[in-house]
């Protein structure tokens, strides 16, 4: 029954050419975030009738007056019973312009994990800061895992602009510091917003309350941030997954190396080599999911065929023969712990990257690094949940890892347990941070590393 | 479908002339975006398991992972099998088409049967006649007995509170039991599918797409349906305020009265606890145009299961639910 679509059907939606904006929330507890996340759900009306009824319900059985909005993004009871929020949740809405996924973290328990989880896989991160404290320890823990992580676009929303008389200077001082700051560990590009999440300024409609301001709301700004960039500038990447090979009457000699571009562009007749055994071929074909093309670009998944019959099989890398990566078994690499038992030197882990996974020996932590001020401690011997240091790993074969900052795809990995399985850390290649940008560089504040300082390894 | 042709014909794409405001050329749609980290799941799975196995009740979402399935592997076949867990209460159109689809791609049907289990004994009919929870002890037992070590789920985030938690990944314990406080991060596109044996792996390739996404996607895809998703009549009748379809499962009792009304289903589950909404949809396009107009979610318009309580699926979920 399914009746004649073409482009019909999502055109009365109205929502056929919209694209994906996935960002991420931060903030410390009582800035509001998830009054912030709540308004945005409820402004951009992706609240439903029986959802809001829920919220309703609930206010009213806590006592509360009018429905109270961070009860949207409320998750499991275990939170519930204990009024904390345990890990990452991910919601959905959508405008005209654009669909947005949002991973929301909690600010408290567990932050840096949950933190670095939501901004992995980010565009966007917004970093709430309460109008009246400023720029406090975690608004810079969470500038610095923004970094890190190199979320492409930070935004800083200073909340409850309400509670200081929308008073302009308070907005200036706060995004001044912040720009500073967040501009030292080399974050591209801040946006700051002074916003009411609770009042509703600022968040989807602009505020009367502060003419002053004359830039985006948040959800503008979320509509409008480009979510892409021009890629021929790139690496390209392609790990394999999985060979395609039907062995069928009607597709005997088809081989086919299945993957998801994780970098830049592939085009038929280039030349390629594959990654770690240096053999070269040439595309012969890319199939996008039962199309032919002739180009396929970051993030299609794609089927890659090549015109000479060499081996090649999951956990390969495809790479234009122009600008291979260096292979090594010793990697530099700053890593998040995610998990509860610690990670020693000399402890034997599992690494993933792409879709290799090997054998690697962890051969030295020179140091952790306090996120609160950058301060960093050699030879911790240990990194516990939540630490950010830097490691030097074995592998027992070579890999082809980019830099993180190059390719976040191909810079990170996973350190795993090999005895029951655990995800251990999150590991990103190479520099930590990038240069500071543009030349106006914080220097009044000591916490912050000069260029030349620390974290050179 | 972003093309290379479309790509070739608007010239220089790495221009700043964006099909879209903000945006390269390069930017994929949010379903071009959606479909390519649902192959790659897929794809991972394959690479990773060794008897991974796709959740099929005929609902659409469970249609919608068979066709983007098919995609990754295509030309060569899909190399997993299907698992329906049959609650003896099945919509006839959805078992015909179960039946159509499993024969049109020569896929191999496992059935987990919740009637088996009462017959047996070993289950107990509820007094409400809902067979949606009886299904998690039928579900578990095959996953052990077939040893399958990666299960598909058509789950998605956007349903339900207690989903907007999981992870794409989600590790399973030998009861199937789920423990939020005990998932691993997921970072990046990193999946990390290691297990123990006995223990298994959810994996929900449509963690990230919405009600709307669905239906816009099996719009572009032209994806067949069972009938009952567009508007037809049906006797119904009332109960928690849902159109339930009447018949020997229990209903109607009492006070209720079976009435002829234009109806048609927005998910498809155990047709005790599945309610029908009224609707007079009879196309994609149609369909498409309700959903974004409508202002309850398709959980709160028509799963009796999920008004049990605040945390009713959170409870199914631990025990080793979908």
């Amino acid at each position: 029954m399914t009746s004649n679509t073409d482009t019909t059907a999502t055109e009365l939606a109205g929502l056929s050419a919209t694209t994906l904006l996935r960002f991420a929330t931060a903030g410390s507890v009582d800035d509001g975030k998830s009054t912030l996340v709540g308004r945005l759900l409820h402004d951009s009306k992706s609240v439903l009738t029986d959802q809001m009824e829920a919220v309703e319900h609930a206010s009213r059985s806590r006592g509360g007056e009018g429905p109270d909005l961070a009860l949207l993004t409320d998750g499991l009871r275990a939170e519930r019973e204990q009024g904390i929020t345990i890990d990452v949740a991910y919601r959905y809405f959508a405008t005209p312009r654009r669909r947005f996924i949002l991973a929301d973290t909690p600010g408290h328990v567990q932050y840096t994990r949950n933190m670095v989880t939501g901004a992995s896989t980010a565009d966007l991160a917004v970093v709430l800061v309460d109008a009246r404290n400023g720029v406090i320890e975690q608004t810079r823990r969470h500038a610095a895992v923004a970094a890190l992580l190199r979320v492409p676009h930070v935004v800083l929303a200073v909340n409850k602009m309400d509670l200081v008389e929308y008073a302009e200077p308070v907005f200036a001082r706060i995004a001044e510091e912040f720009t500073a700051y967040a501009a030292d560990l080399g974050v591209p590009e801040i946006t700051a917003i002074p916003i009411s999440a609770l009042a509703g300024d600022n968040v989807v409609e602009p505020s009367s309350n502060m003419d002053w301001y004359g830039g985006p709301t948040v959800l503008e700004h979320l509509e409008t941030v480009p979510v892409s960039h021009d890629l021929t500038g790139c690496h390209a990447r392609l790990p394999v997954q999985y060979v395609i090979r039907p062995g069928t009457a009607e597709h005997p000699d088809y081989r086919g190396y299945a993957g998801q571009i994780a970098a830049g562009t592939f085009r038929v007749g280039e030349s390629v080599t594959v990654l770690p055994s240096g053999r070269t071929s040439k595309v012969a074909g890319i199939d996008l999911l039962g199309e032919p093309v002739d180009v396929a670009w970051t993030p299609q998944s794609v089927t890659v065929l090549l015109e000479d019959d060499i081996d090649v099989s999951r956990g390969d890398l495809l790479v234009p023969s122009s600008d291979t990566p260096p292979t090594s078994q010793d990697i530099a690499a700053t890593v998040c712990h995610v998990a509860d038992q610690p990670l020693t030197v000399g402890q034997r882990v599992l690494l993933k990257h792409t879709t290799r996974t090997v054998k690697a020996i962890v051969k030295q932590i020179p140091s952790r690094l306090t996120l609160d001020d950058l301060s960093q401690h050699p030879n911790p011997e240990r990194l516990v949940a939540n630490d950010i240091g830097r490691v030097l790993v074995r592998t027992a074969e070579p890999l082809a890892l980019d830099a993180y900052a190059d390719s976040r795809r191909t810079g990170s990995f996973l350190l795993i347990d090999p005895a029951d399985g655990t995800t251990l850390a999150a590991g990103m290649a190479g520099e930590a941070f990038a240069k500071p940008v543009g030349s106006a560089t914080g220097a009044a504040d000591a916490a912050v590393p000069a260029d030349d300082q620390g974290w050179d390894f | 479908m972003t093309t290379a042709a479309s790509v070739e014909a608007a010239g220089d794409f790495g221009g700043s002339e964006g099909k879209r405001e903000g945006d390269s050329l390069y930017a994929l749609s949010h379903l071009d975006a959606l479909e390519s980290e649902a192959v790659h799941i897929f794809r991972e799975v394959a690479g990773e398991f060794e008897r991974p196995v796709i959740l099929f009740s005929g609902g659409k979402d469970s249609i919608l992972m068979l066709h983007l399935a098919l995609k990754a592997f295509a030309p060569a076949p899909v190399p997993f099998s299907l698992l329906h867990v049959d609650t003896g209460h099945n919509f006839p159109e959805v078992i015909d088409y179960r039946d159509r689809v499993v024969a049109r791609h020569g896929l191999r049907l496992h059935v987990a049967s919740v009637q088996d289990y009462i017959d047996r004994g070993v289950l107990r009919e509820r007094p409400d006649g809902t067979r949606n929870p009886l299904q998690t002890v039928p579900l578990t037992e095959k996953i052990q007995a077939e040893r399958f070590d990666a299960v598909f789920g058509g789950g998605r985030r956007d349903e339900e509170k207690a989903r907007a938690k999981e992870r794409v990944f989600s590790l399973r314990d030998e009861f199937s039991q789920w423990d939020p406080r005990r998932q691993r991060p997921e970072l990046w596109q990193l999946y990390n599918g290691r297990h123990a044996p006995g223990e298994h792996v959810r994996v929900f390739p449509l963690s990230n797409w919405t009600e709307l996404d669905v239906w816009q996607y099996i719009a572009r895809e032209s994806i067949e349906l069972p009938e009952i998703y567009f508007a037809h009549e049906r006797d119904v009748f009332k109960r928690s305020g849902m159109w339930l379809t009447a018949g020997d499962w229990g209903g109607p009792r009492g006070e209720e009265t079976v009435e002829r009304r234009l109806v048609r289903y927005r998910t498809v589950g155990d047709m005790s606890c599945t309610g029908a909404v009224d609707s007079d949809a009879t196309t994609l396009p149609a369909v498409i145009t309700e959903i974004a107009a409508s202002r309850l979610t398709e959980r709160g318009a028509t799963r009796a299961d999920d008004k049990l309580s605040e945390a009713a699926m959170e409870d199914r979920k631990r025990e080793g639910y979908f």
